[in-house]
């Protein structure tokens, strides 16, 4: 009973002592199956105005034994899902008896690269496609299957097997695309509206308080280089607008549809923020 | 006439809209120099139940971005704004009264602290808390009082 008091005490003390340094996140270098992972990098310089001079991983800002379970892929229960992925990637589907290895062959090899660089400009649909839309626009076109409903476990999965093919290299998407300038500039915009009874923009939290504590929740810069996810209060990988939708939830709002106009513009800004960055899927978060 | 009605015919004559219900509604409060001088329910507020609403997730929810040592028992306290200890030093009850009702009338609009007596909000509100504000006339009250009693660091 003592024991129990001086502990919530000490926790007391921790929090309210001077709280910037206790607050920080972590400075520690992140290495995965031998892959050096940039967890700390200069802020993009263009399109100018980024808040940061640094962008952080959110790795950074979680407790020890949730960074050690990103680092080691074995402890890492994401890892189960990207086996599916690969599963999933072999597996033929739809009328025209492909699946995504028929026409893309071993992804180690194409798919290496491919998930740091989206959300991409689609020319065809007039608008930024991230690997989920991708994903779904093959299996109409190319193998006359179904499009997966948000956040089927396959898409998540097959999305996470993808991404991970980018273990390690950085995020660097195409902004000269396209339109994607103009998706850029909504999704920011989007970034500072603040929404819901509790009247909190994305940046309330992960621009003007990261580095603070919101309860037991260490605000990160709330980057996009980890998704989709392995969070370990939901115990299954979360998707990026899964994420999205539920941070605008918490602020007491109807929060938009997955791949909606106004996520796909704040997805495109997101990665934006993150540049530099390296694709960590799937990380490992609380 | 005692104090009590007195006041509540002022309301009523004030905001004729306002039920009978002796309230001040979340447009009708009147923050004047960073102050609400009165109390925005008649029933006045009560330090033990402020204390509950405060720490409270589905209410007050104060521990998400303050530090209280008076409530030392509850883990995770959040650091987003100024630890409150000796709060009721540092403030007038009609200041705290201000700061709780909508703290943007004290700190400006950047702040991150949500009103929690005000439909000044954001966009797209959930159906489930449109046009309601977070916490009633009473409960701000009740945090109010409770504030007061946080002295001495
Ligand atoms: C009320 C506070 C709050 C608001 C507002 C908010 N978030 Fe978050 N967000 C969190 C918390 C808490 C977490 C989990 C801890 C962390 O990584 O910051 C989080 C995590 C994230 C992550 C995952 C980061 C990672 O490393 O895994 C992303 C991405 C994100 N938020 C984006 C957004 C976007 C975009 C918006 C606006 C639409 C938003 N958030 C609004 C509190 C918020
Ligand atoms: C989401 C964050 C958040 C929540 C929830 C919140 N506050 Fe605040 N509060 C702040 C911030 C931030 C400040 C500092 C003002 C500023 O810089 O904008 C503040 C300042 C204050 C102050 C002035 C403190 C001082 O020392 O000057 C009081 C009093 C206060 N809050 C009371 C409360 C009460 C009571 C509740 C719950 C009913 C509450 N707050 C909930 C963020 C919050």
């Amino acid at each position: 009973m003592k024991n129990r008091t001086l502990a919530a005490l000490a926790v007391v003390l921790l929090l309210a002592g001077p709280t910037t340094a206790l607050a920080d996140p972590v400075s520690e270098a992140l290495e995965i199956d031998g892959e050096a992972i940039v967890t700390e990098a200069p802020a993009p310089k263009e399109p100018p105005g980024h808040p940061f001079d640094v962008v952080k991983s959110g790795w950074l800002y979680r407790e020890p034994d949730t960074r050690a379970m990103e680092a080691d892929s074995f402890e890492n229960p994401g890892m189960l899902n990207v086996e599916h992925g690969e599963v999933v990637w072999n597996t033929v589907a739809g009328e025209a008896g492909k699946s995504c290895a028929s026409c893309h062959g071993d992804a180690a090899e194409s798919m290496q690269g491919v998930g740091a660089s989206y959300p991409k400009w689609n020319a065809k649909a007039g608008k930024p496609f991230d690997i989920e839309l991708q994903i779904n626009a093959c299996r109409t076109a190319q193998m006359k299957a179904e499009p997966y409903k948000f956040d089927a476990q396959d898409q998540v999965d097959l999305t996470a097997y993808i991404k991970h093919q980018s273990l390690g290299i950085p995020v660097k998407i195409d902004l000269s695309a396209g339109d994607m300038m103009s998706w850029w500039q909504k999704g920011k915009d989007r970034y500072y509206l603040r929404t819901g009874q509790l009247n909190f923009a994305c940046a309330s939290c992960h621009e003007a308080n990261s580095g603070r504590y919101l309860r037991a929740d260490h605000l990160s810069q709330g980057n996009s280089n980890g998704f989709p996810t392995y969070r370990l209060k939901q115990g299954n990988l979360v998707s990026l607008h899964n994420r999205f939708r539920g941070c605008v939830r918490d602020t007491r709002a109807e929060p938009p549809k997955a791949f909606s106009d106004e996520l796909m513009a704040l997805e495109v800004y997101v990665a934006w923020r993150g540049e530099g960055l390296s694709v960590e899927t799937p990380a490992v978060r609380q | 006439m005692n104090r009590i009605c007195k006041r509540s015919v002022v309301l009523v004559a004030l905001f004729a809209a306002a039920p009978a219900a002796a309230e001040t509604a979340p447009g009708a409060v009147a923050v004047d120099d960073m102050a609400v001088a009165q109390p925005i329910s008649e029933a006045g507020g009560d330090p033990v139940a402020g204390r509950k609403v405060f720490a409270d997730r589905g209410l007050g929810n104060c521990l998400a971005c303050h530090v209280n040592a008076d409530l030392k028992s509850e883990l995770f306290q959040g650091t987003v704004g100024p630890a409150l200890d000796g709060v009721g030093d540092r403030w007038e009850a009609a200041q705290l009264r201000a700061i709780v009702v909508n703290a943007k009338t004290v700190f400006g609009p950047e702040t991150m602290m949500p009103g929690f007596y005000s439909l000044d909000v954001g966009v797209d509100v959930a159906e489930e808390f449109k046009d309601k504000t977070i916490l009633s006339a009473k409960d701000v009250e009740d945090v109010v009082a409770y504030l007061t009693t946080l002295k001495g660091e």
